[in-house]
């Protein structure tokens, strides 16, 4: 069991939305070590978190500015952004 | 080393060729790709489109692409602008710029980049109706299939 880890959570678009943030520090319990188990704590931090989540195939993540994927590892002070398939051009 | 700026305000696409090429004489052909905000979608009227972006994320994506054109082509110069905010049918969105002595790296580089830009780099689109509605819009599988292409 890991230790738990102080992150910072960034929402974008209709993520950002729907969780009604943009921006959060959370610290999740011991044994969130990557981004999917990440997301199953985060989807039920409010009814706003858990629609945000809801279809978690058109859930794009970066960690620390990376684009990253459900087994990216966290570490404590991580940057981690949720974002829709980007659009831009 | 490419230029690439994130920003609000506009850009003079003629004065940004001019700064690519102002006192050289080794580059044989520049590409230039100008992504401008159409005034519809699926057959509806915009009003406006709003680019959001992740800032801390963005420049460092736009740089990244601009290197692997760099490493893929023989470039002289590269220029990348993107916007983001609020702009009206019409504006300016992105520039895309690859200057290299012959005209295919120029070309190939140009639509590499654009291609890249549309699939990896933290910009989303919301577009608001001439009715108010506003909706975020979806990523297109032919833009992931024209980033695909360059896959080797």
């Amino acid at each position: 069991m890991s230790d738990a880890l102080p992150l910072t959570v960034l929402y974008f678009a209709w993520l950002r939305e729907r969780t009604g943030v943009a921006e959060e520090r959370v610290v999740p319990p011991p044994g969130i070590a990557n981004v999917a188990a990440l997301v199953d704590w985060l989807a039920g931090r409010s009814a706003g978190h858990a629609a945000a989540f809801a279809d978690r195939a058109v859930v794009r993540c970066a960690v620390n500015q990376e684009f990253a994927d459900p087994a990216t590892p966290l570490h404590a002070g991580d940057e981690v952004a949720f974002f829709p398939p980007v659009t831009g051009g | 080393m490419a230029r690439i700026l994130v920003q609000t305000a506009d850009f003079d696409t003629g004065a940004e060729l001019g700064r690519l090429t102002a006192g050289r004489s080794d580059i044989g052909g520049i590409g230039c790709f100008v992504g401008t905000v159409r005034d519809t979608a699926a057959g509806r009227k915009i009003a406006a489109l709003t680019l959001e972006h992740y800032p801390a994320m963005t420049e460092r994506a736009l740089a990244a692409i601009a290197a692997e054109a760099e490493r893929r082509w023989e470039l002289l110069g590269c220029t990348v602008i993107h916007r983001v905010g609020r702009l009206a049918p019409g504006a300016n969105i992105v520039l895309v710029l690859a200057a290299s002595a012959h005209r295919q790296a120029a070309l190939e580089a140009t639509a590499f980049l654009i291609d890249w830009l549309k699939t990896k780099a933290p910009f989303w689109k919301k577009e608001e109706l001439a009715d108010g509605a506003a909706t975020w819009v979806e990523a297109r599988e032919t833009d992931t299939d024209a980033a695909a292409r360059w896959s080797a």
